[in-house]
């Protein structure tokens, strides 16, 4: 919110400068966005008249302009404003004057004409961010008069960026009282007098709905000009609260908002029928707002509404055809308490948010609306002229807010806070914020003015203590607590320590956004639909992945495309896949390598990565934690179908390693080849408990042999057979050669495997370690047709 | 007895002649070998008269033993000069740079949160965490607020359905521990939230890390003094100031915004904290009666302090990265820095 701070002033006035204010009140809850000075910075800009207008004959949209600045002379002046004309009174730049932005005026010439200073709209003065041509004066603006000292433009505005809860801060009287209550000043609350009813005329109301209209007040208003002219003042307030003038009745009733916090609204009572109606809208009524736009309303939505046709959204926004216009000549006023529950949440169902949909909401003051309606009355008369006719309400007590009476009790204060507060203090804090406290045993009963929407709890009352006592003024504590030991899981890693072996095996790690592009998910995981967002911020962030593949394979794209010649990144975290029943949230551990193995390096030639230096990766994290691993071949629709293996632990399939397909790589417009991974992480750091083996006190016996075999046998497989054939005197087993080619038969290949064997309880001898082989070899020829190479 | 005497200076003029090993063994064979001269000298013994022997023979030996010193020397020394030249030769650039693998580095939001994760590990903090895709009800029923209420219009949140979101926030962990366990409770949640919410200092995905601590005398006074050390802690400047402004959490109360001395500038005003000489790193307060109510926690038993903290903002001021975007973009060169 906007505030003046003049306007402020005439309220209440401390003796701080305006920083120290909006220090204060920034530590008071308040928070300060912003100070700003209500104009740019000009000098020598003047009040003038327009005495005449010509067409420029070489240019269609500029005027050449005589100008009385009250310098004696008329001044011609070029001007391209729309808005220019014959009598009107602007602010004119004199030459020499200087613009915001240290831009100087000087005497110039346009198309050949000569210009001896500027016509200057609001935004050129920096009053406004934007303008649609020049600001106009009013007619009795005194020529000659310098503009800042006729705006009275010495003023500041103070943003303030006030926190859902503090709606009563709202408005310039909400902002004075709490900086009445700082700093402990008398505030000068306006004195509103009745305006007496000259007519007897009223309009009938029915409030349909009196919980969520608790209260409704109306006036009729009779002969009233629509078309009189706003006060400059009050045009300059609006202004420095952001609030543009449209015309003087809409104006008051805006004015009224920002001064007191109530919103109002005014209807031509000529085009009302019959009475008016609150009421809950039926579905599908229809009704076109003030700004042209037609809603199509829920059953929820509260609608002022007349006999014939709905009129406005209630608390929100006014409806198109009923509200005061140029031409109107008699207006009925409304004043009104909508509950928060009956707005909250109606504007943002039509994608509405509006000062006061803003206000009510969040609570305005049910006591305010008799007050408002007697000071915009009064304001109407003085500027716009016309005859009262009485207030007329329409009250449900029972629907009203009562005020809380809370229980705020001493022990609690201190257990809260961790300091005690004298019982003095606590009163002095509480009754200076308007609450009444009434002792009792271990405490105090209080009620909060109804305009505190935000005290409902012992809570509130707590922060309010020590929001006026200063948060800051606070001892700084360490809590206390029983120590106590944690149980430690050694059958489970740390994720960390994955992290930090890729780190340390060349990987950085990458974080990209959990929402991806759904033609790049198509091409990595087509068998699967991704979990869709229903307002996504953008097209390519639009699904969730299935997979941390798609991040990593644009963040892989993002450095290809930066010349990096050597790409390892990692990166752990959530896929997202809908299966029949549930959605599976699972956290996984993925990479992608390509390029060269290495960094370039002056001893030898760099060499591309290939899978095994990839499956070198994934074996070392799996080792982490893990045992009886087996990387089997398989399929997967982004993989290279020859260079792709799934990874079981045990029985359990947790991961892929693989080469992605070429046509994967063409759909993704990736052009080297890239290598990728990706593992559950719950099996990777499901680790187990070591437990100790005896060591064998006797020598181990190395056989090498080489196998011949069909191609298509796989070594794991091979591995895995020689394991359950043996005895348990094998101990390890090693491929060193794999062989295709001259003297190998076609269709086969050559294996040598190392064979390592030992005894636990005696020495091997030659027989042992040949039967032993033996055996092996038997069950390799049983399985696969595998011979020994002679 | 003269040409032993030459023979001695002969052999040792042959061993001092000798320019690499394989010449001195020659020497040695020549004068010590089966054949070798002085081998001769002592067969000769025999042809002289027997008192004669004893005298002779111990001046070949002499001599010999003589030869087998110098023999011996200069054996020694060419093996110092062979091993001098050996070395010479295996002699490198040892600024070359080393074969192998390069080390990587992890991501800086990572490092952050570890940092975060080991100052609390420290107070006895847990770390917990939560499922992304959220229900309405943890991520914001049971933190107080309801459907209608305005701060929902503060969180833009990214939803799937009526009832399923992204997480806007790591709050609704605290529920879920709330839930779970008993207090006393204390933990922090690390993790990914999101907010349709894209410009130059928004992005939709960004991390939070949420604290908790629920127990029998857990104090506003307690839950400043710890954020104040862990600040003070986290920039490792003792003088850090910090301050406590109000503000409002619907899941707090009372609720403070922390703000610290702006770090660019000392607190001296520059344009990264507004020229006010503050920054606003943490939001805070005592856990909100409705919380524990929706949690099944006893209000007058327990009190609670939670706060949240935003790690890329975190981040950014500790290593004085300027442009949040670059969190995401995973470019190599902006990586390797935090290596």
């Amino acid at each position: 919110m906007k505030i003046s701070e003049q306007w402020l002033r005439e309220w209440v006035n401390p003796d701080v400068s305006t920083q120290t204010i909006a220090d204060d009140i920034t530590m008071a809850g308040l928070e300060v966005d912003s100070i700003e000075p209500a104009a740019g910075e000009f000098t020598n800009i003047l009040v003038a008249k327009v005495v005449s207008v010509e067409k420029h004959p070489d240019a269609d949209k500029l005027n050449i302009c005589k100008v009385d600045a009250g310098t004696g002379e008329p001044l011609q002046i070029v001007c391209g404003a729309a808005n220019v004309r014959e009598g009107l009174m602007v602010a004119c730049a004199m030459i020499g004057a200087v613009l915001p932005g240290n831009f100087k005026i000087k005497k110039s010439k346009l198309r050949g004409v000569e210009s001896y200073g500027m016509l200057c709209s609001e935004k050129e003065m920096g009053l406004a961010d934007s303008a649609d041509g020049l600001m106009e004066l009013p007619e009795d603006a005194p020529i000659g008069t310098d503009i800042r000292e006729y705006l009275d433009l010495n003023d500041t505005i103070i943003e303030v960026d006030l926190t859902p809860n503090r709606s009563d801060c709202l408005s310039i009287a909400g902002v004075a009282r709490e900086v009445g209550t700082l700093y402990q000043c008398p505030v000068n609350a306006l004195e509103v007098l009745p305006v007496k009813a000259d007519i007897d005329d009223s309009f009938p109301v029915k409030v349909s709905a009196p919980s969520a209209c608790p209260r409704y007040l109306g006036r009729v208003i009779r002969n009233v000009n629509a078309r009189a002219t706003t006060p400059l003042w009050m045009v300059e307030k609006l202004r420095r609260s952001g609030i543009r003038s449209l015309s003087p009745v809409v104006d008051i009733t805006n004015y009224v908002m920002i001064e007191l916090g109530q919103p109002m609204h005014a209807f031509d009572l000529d085009q009302l029928q019959g009475g008016i109606e609150v009421r809950l809208a039926q579905a599908g009524e229809k009704l076109t707002l003030l700004d042209g736009k037609e809603i199509e309303c829920n059953d929820k939505t509260l609608l002022i509404a007349d006999e014939s046709r709905p009129l406005a959204l209630a608390g929100v926004m006014g409806g198109e055809g009923s509200g005061v216009s140029d031409s109107t000549n008699n207006i009925f006023l409304e004043a009104a308490f909508f509950s928060p529950l009956a707005i909250a949440g109606r504007a943002r169902d039509y994608g509405l948010h509006t000062d006061s949909s803003h206000r009510f909401e969040r609570g305005v003051d049910p006591e305010l609306p008799a007050r408002a309606m007697e000071r915009a009355s009064q304001l109407i008369i003085d500027i716009c002229g016309g005859q009262a006719g009485p207030v007329c309400e329409q009250l449900s007590e029972v629907d009203l807010p009562k005020p809380a009476s809370i229980h705020l009790r001493r022990e609690r204060i201190s257990r809260m806070l961790g300091i005690d507060f004298e019982d003095a203090q606590v009163e002095s804090i509480l009754s200076g914020l308007g609450m009444s406290l009434e002792a009792s045993d271990e405490g105090w009963m209080v009620s909060a003015p109804a305009f505190r929407f935000d005290i409902a709890i012992e809570a509130d009352l707590i922060e309010e203590l020590i929001r006026i006592y200063g948060y800051n003024r606070i001892p700084r504590t360490m809590p206390h607590y029983q120590p106590d030991m944690k149980p430690l899981d050694e059958s489970r890693l740390e994720l960390q320590r994955i992290k930090e072996l890729l780190a340390d095996r060349g990987y950085f790690e990458a974080i990209s956004y959990s929402f991806v592009d759904p033609a790049w998910q198509a091409a990595i995981d087509r068998d699967i639909k991704p979990v869709a967002l229903a307002n996504p911020i953008s097209a390519d962030l639009s699904v969730m992945r299935t997979s941390l593949w798609l991040g990593l394979l644009k963040a892989a794209q993002h450095n290809i495309n930066r010349q990096q010649p050597r790409i390892r990144l990692f990166e752990t975290g959530l896929t997202f896949i809908q299966t029949a029943d549930e959605l599976v949230q699972d956290n996984k551990i993925a990479g992608v390598v390509c390029g060269n193995l290495h960094e370039e390096h002056w001893d030898g030639d760099a060499r591309k990565v290939d899978f095994f230096d990839v499956k070198a990766d994934v074996e070392a994290i799996l080792a982490a934690g893990g045992q009886d691993i087996r990387f089997v071949k398989d399929a997967h629709p982004a993989l290279h179908p020859g260079q792709t293996a799934r990874i079981y632990k045990g029985e359990q399939a947790i991961g892929w390693l693989g080469a992605l397909h070429p046509q994967t790589q063409k759909a993704l417009d990736i052009d080297p080849r890239v290598f990728v991974f990706e593992l559950d992480q719950n099996a990777v750091l499901a680790a187990s408990v070591p437990v100790f083996k005896s060591l064998s006190k006797f020598p181990e016996v190395r056989r090498d042999i080489a196998l011949l075999i069909s191609e298509d046998i796989a070594a794991g497989d091979i591995i895995q057979t020689i394991k359950s054939a043996a005895s348990d005197v094998l101990q390890e087993i090693s491929v060193f050669d794999v062989y295709t080619g001259t003297g190998i038969d076609s269709g086969l290949k050559s294996v040598a495997l190392g064979l390592i064997l030992q005894g636990f309880s005696r020495t091997l001898t030659d027989e042992d370690v040949d039967s032993e082989i033996q055996t092996i070899v038997t069950a390799l020829n049983k399985t696969y047709g595998a011979t020994l190479r002679e | 007895m003269a040409d032993l005497q030459e023979l001695l200076t002969k052999a040792q003029q042959a061993v001092a002649d000798a320019g690499d090993l394989q010449q001195l063994d020659a020497v040695r064979v020549q004068y010590l070998g089966k054949k070798g001269e002085f081998t001769a000298q002592l067969k000769e013994l025999g042809k002289l008269p027997g008192d004669q022997r004893k005298e002779a023979g111990q001046k070949i030996n002499d001599a010999k033993r003589s030869f087998q010193a110098a023999l011996e020397e200069r054996k020694a020394a060419l093996e110092v000069e062979k091993l001098n030249a050996q070395l010479a030769e295996e002699s490198i650039d040892v600024s070359l740079p080393g074969r192998g693998q390069q080390s990587g580095g992890l991501h800086p939001v990572t490092r952050t949160m570890q940092r975060i994760k080991t100052l609390f590990a420290g107070l006895g903090f847990d770390v917990a965490e939560g499922p992304e895709i959220e229900d309405d009800y943890h991520n914001f029923e049971a933190l107080n607020i309801p459907s209608h209420h305005p701060a929902r219009a503060m969180h833009d949140t990214f939803y799937f359905n009526a009832n399923t979101l992204l997480r806007t926030h790591t709050s609704p962990v605290q529920v879920r521990e709330m839930e779970t366990t008993e207090p006393p409770l204390r933990l922090i949640a690390p993790g990914r939230v999101y907010r349709c919410d894209s410009d130059l200092t928004h992005t939709p995905m960004f991390h939070q890390v949420e604290g908790l601590m629920v127990d029998e005398q857990v104090s506003f006074a307690d839950l400043m003094g710890t954020l104040d050390k862990f600040l003070k802690l986290f920039f490792e400047n003792d003088e850090l100031k910090t301050r406590f402004r109000p503000s409002y959490f619907p899941f707090t109360e009372p609720s403070s915004e922390v703000d610290i001395q702006c770090v660019m500038c000392a607190g001296e005003g520059c344009r990264v904290c507004s020229h006010t000489g503050w920054l606003e790193v943490l939001g805070c307060g005592m856990v909100h009666p409705e919380v524990f109510k929706h949690a099944g926690i006893d209000n007058e038993k327990f009190t609670g302090y939670a706060f949240g903290m935003g790690v890329e903002r975190l981040a950014m001021l500790r290593y004085g990265v300027n442009d949040l975007r670059l969190f995401f973009e995973n470019d190599i060169k902006f990586l390797k820095q935090f290596a």
